[in-house]
């Protein structure tokens, strides 16, 4: 069942066209990546999803039924511009947003002391939100975004002006939040960022989606029977008289003195000739696929349009 | 649920406001500032500020033998032995405060004198000072001119004659009703740039609050669980209540002033066989004591309540009317200083508005008056000018209906800029933009 689905959804301001006929579906508990450059109309999708803008035409279905305005209480949304009050206290103004997503105030304040309990920040209710570090002030923007237990939640750039230990803390809580049954969104122009948490993807570029699916299956299409070896570099000469169906794409020499190379089956051969090609000539250290990233696919994708 | 979450709104806009020391402070200072300020010019004026001597050469000898009078003492120095620039130099040396230099020139003319008289201060000469010599020699050349003619400024000053008109207005009972066009004047004033100045105060907060969520960033949280017209109304309705909480504590505050002192001060005054001790005791002075009678009877013919209500009507109308547009120009710029350029437009009718006031107070039933008390970018300013003077029912009426249909059509433009503006960063607005943005569907 998808929790989100896209169909046919056209979206242009004064001219520009923002989404072109864009028809995704975001599988319920996945955490889904919406990818592509800036610009691409991420965040128009997203504001329609939150139904801050509505589309020209086309429709936005949650749960199958078209999107209504009480489904925000839903819906968790982490924009990109984010902030919080400045003057405001910290417990004040999260019961504000709590109770503007239709929590009542002592439900928020119920749920909002597990949060600050579990983030150890106990102590900040009092804080005005100016007085908070830019890392603290992103712990209480996320408890905000997830107080109210969404089934979706939205993520857009979730990881700029993040300090690795605070990104670290939301994968974690995000991948927790999945586990017991929430859909996650994460839209960002920075695609290695979301690889190793994202269970399916969307590429979007210019307006238009150019690939969609689980991202193991997509990683799987485009293998290109690429792998990488790693040997004693005075061997190099190896690399010269590769046999004919063997393509050599490129190779160096690392920081620890090894040559590494990388290398191309051009029929559907076994990657264990190479292995035994090296390894009667020379120590072999290191050896594995090459599975194209994703920024690779996109390119890749990009290029071929 | 829709209606709770723009309470919601409200409330937050309300409390962190009235929480504020800020407001307390103005709630509670502001009238008791506003009354030092009416009261504290006529207070330093009356102040005596200390006895001023001032040398007089008198040529012609139109002053001698006047000695001078109040703080002020007239000293002579013999004009044979002092020229002018022998008197300055002995005026720098001297305890005196200033110089009064009277030549006669050729043939004995009081024109002459006129024209030629000169005042030197040893520092700035204060306006008080000139007044009371320019009010002095202006009788005495007056007084040689009569005795030119051969007249005794004596008869003169005997026949001279004061008079101040008691001036009354038939209402429409056909009852006389004493008239009281200062108080009127005074109340029509006041009241409309009180009206003024909270339009302004609470419109610009508006546009302060629309942009501090727009630089804060935290505009697009909120509006994925509220929609934009609702924060914009909620924002404007929160802070326009927190300007009708303070104009209802000043009311009730000055009221309760009022009494106190009318209470303690004036009504030691107001016994009437005082008034007649008085009158036998101080003779001239009693005059004060009838004109603060004059004066209580004159607030009484002021409809205090009906301006209060009116007021109430034009504030909530001129404030949403205003606020709205200064919420669309918070939405449609990044900071306070890109504001300015849509700021103009808008604040200059609040000024024509003030600026037209000074000429309605003088005649509150004309044409200029009727009509910009029906404009609706004024009215509020200029129909609480003229309330206090009376104003028939179906001109406010009429005016009121015009005010409300047009913050309806501008708070509808300012929605539709508003939903587009808080979602734009980084980006110069002009009115080609904003005009663009009205017609997004």
């Amino acid at each position: 069942m998808d929790i989100i689905s896209a169909e046919h959804i056209v979206k242009t301001y004064s001219g520009h066209v923002a989404l072109n006929d864009l028809t995704l579906n975001v599988p319920e508990r996945s955490i889904y990546g919406l990818l592509g450059p800036n610009g691409a109309g991420k965040t128009s999708f997203i504001r329609i999803i939150n139904q801050i803008t509505a589309p020209d035409s086309g429709k936005l279905l949650f749960h199958g039924k078209p999107i209504q305005a009480s489904d925000v209480a839903r819906i968790g949304y982490l924009p990109e511009e984010r902030g919080l009050y400045k003057k405001m206290r910290v417990g004040e103004q999260a019961l504000y947003l709590a109770q503007l997503k239709g929590l009542s105030s002592s439900e928020a304040k119920k749920k909002l002391a597990y949060w600050f309990e579990k983030f150890d920040i106990h102590g900040w209710w009092d804080k005005r939100i100016e007085e908070l570090s830019k890392g603290m002030a992103q712990k209480v923007q996320f408890i905000t975004t997830v107080l109210h237990e969404p089934e979706l939640l939205i993520f857009d750039e979730p990881f700029t002006g993040f300090d690795p230990i605070n990104t670290n803390l939301i994968k974690k809580e995000i991948r927790e939040l999945r586990d017991k049954g929430a859909t996650v969104i994460f839209s960002t122009h920075r695609m290695e960022s979301v690889e190793e948490i994202c269970d399916h993807i969307a590429l979007i570029n210019k307006s238009n989606k150019i690939l969609e699916g689980p991202l193991k299956d997509i990683r799987m299409k485009y293998r290109t029977n690429t792998y990488s070896i790693t040997f004693e570099p005075r061997e190099a000469d190896l690399l010269k008289a590769l046999p004919h169906n063997y393509h050599l794409v490129d190779h160096h020499r690392d920081n620890e003195g090894w040559r590494t190379a990388r290398i191309t089956l051009e029929d559907q051969s076994s990657p264990n000739e190479i292995l035994e090609y090296f390894i009667q000539r020379t120590t072999v250290h290191h050896f594995e696929e090459v599975i194209p990233s994703v920024n690779d696919i996109f390119i890749r994708e990009v290029q071929k349009n | 649920m829709t209606k709770n979450k723009i309470k919601l709104v409200i409330k937050r806009e309300f409390l962190t406001r009235v929480r504020k020391k800020s407001f307390l402070i103005m709630t509670i200072v502001g009238p008791v500032l506003i009354g030092l300020l009416m009261v504290a010019p006529a207070l330093l004026a009356s102040l005596p500020d200390g006895p001023k001597s001032i040398w007089v050469i008198d040529q012609p000898g139109i002053l001698i033998p006047e000695r001078g009078s109040g703080q002020y003492q007239l000293d002579y120095l013999p004009p044979r032995e002092f020229d002018l620039e022998k008197a300055k130099d002995f005026l720098q040396h001297s305890d005196h405060d200033a110089l009064v230099f009277i030549p006669t020139g050729e043939g004995w003319d009081p024109d002459f004198f006129k024209r030629n008289i000169i005042l030197f201060g040893k520092k700035d000469v204060p306006l008080s000072m000139e007044r009371y010599l320019e009010e002095l020699l202006e009788r005495k050349i007056n007084d040689q001119k009569l005795l030119r003619q051969g007249v005794d400024p004596e008869i003169v000053a005997q026949t001279k004659t004061n008079l101040t008109l008691k001036v009354f207005n038939l209402d429409e009972d056909g009852k006389e009703r004493e008239s009281a066009t200062i108080i009127k004047m005074v109340t029509g004033y006041a009241a409309g740039f009180l009206i003024y100045f909270f339009i302004f105060l609470y419109s610009s907060q508006v546009m302060r609050g629309v942009i501090e969520e727009k630089t804060s960033r935290i505009v697009e949280v909120i509006i994925s669980s509220v929609r934009p017209f609702q924060l914009m109304m909620g924002k404007i309705v929160g802070i326009g209540s927190v300007g009708l909480l303070q104009f209802l504590i000043w009311v009730v505050l000055s009221f309760g002033i009022f009494q106190v002192v009318s209470l303690t001060i004036l009504a030691d005054k107001f016994d009437t066989e005082k008034i007649i001790e008085a009158q036998k005791a101080m003779g001239p002075e009693a005059g004060d004591v009838s004109a603060l009678m004059q004066f209580q009877q004159s607030l009484e013919a002021v409809n205090f309540p009906l301006i209060v209500l009116v007021f109430l009507y034009f504030f909530i109308g001129g404030y949403i009317l205003y606020g709205s547009l200064f919420a669309a120009i918070g939405a449609a710029v990044d900071n306070e200083t890109d504001s300015q350029q849509f700021l103009l437009p808008v604040i200059i009718p609040l000024i024509i508005g003030i600026l037209v006031s000074t000429r309605v107070v003088e005649s509150p039933d004309g044409p200029l008056a009727f009509w910009f008390s029906m404009i609706p970018f004024t009215s509020p300013i200029v129909m609480m000018v003229r309330i206090p003077f009376g104003v028939p029912y179906w001109q406010l009426a009429l005016s009121i209906s015009l005010l409300i249909g047009t913050f309806m059509l501008t708070t509808w433009m300012a929605a539709r800029i508003y939903r587009v503006g808080i979602l734009m960063y980084g980006k110069k607005i002009n009115y080609k933009e904003i005009w663009k943005w009205m017609r997004y569907h």
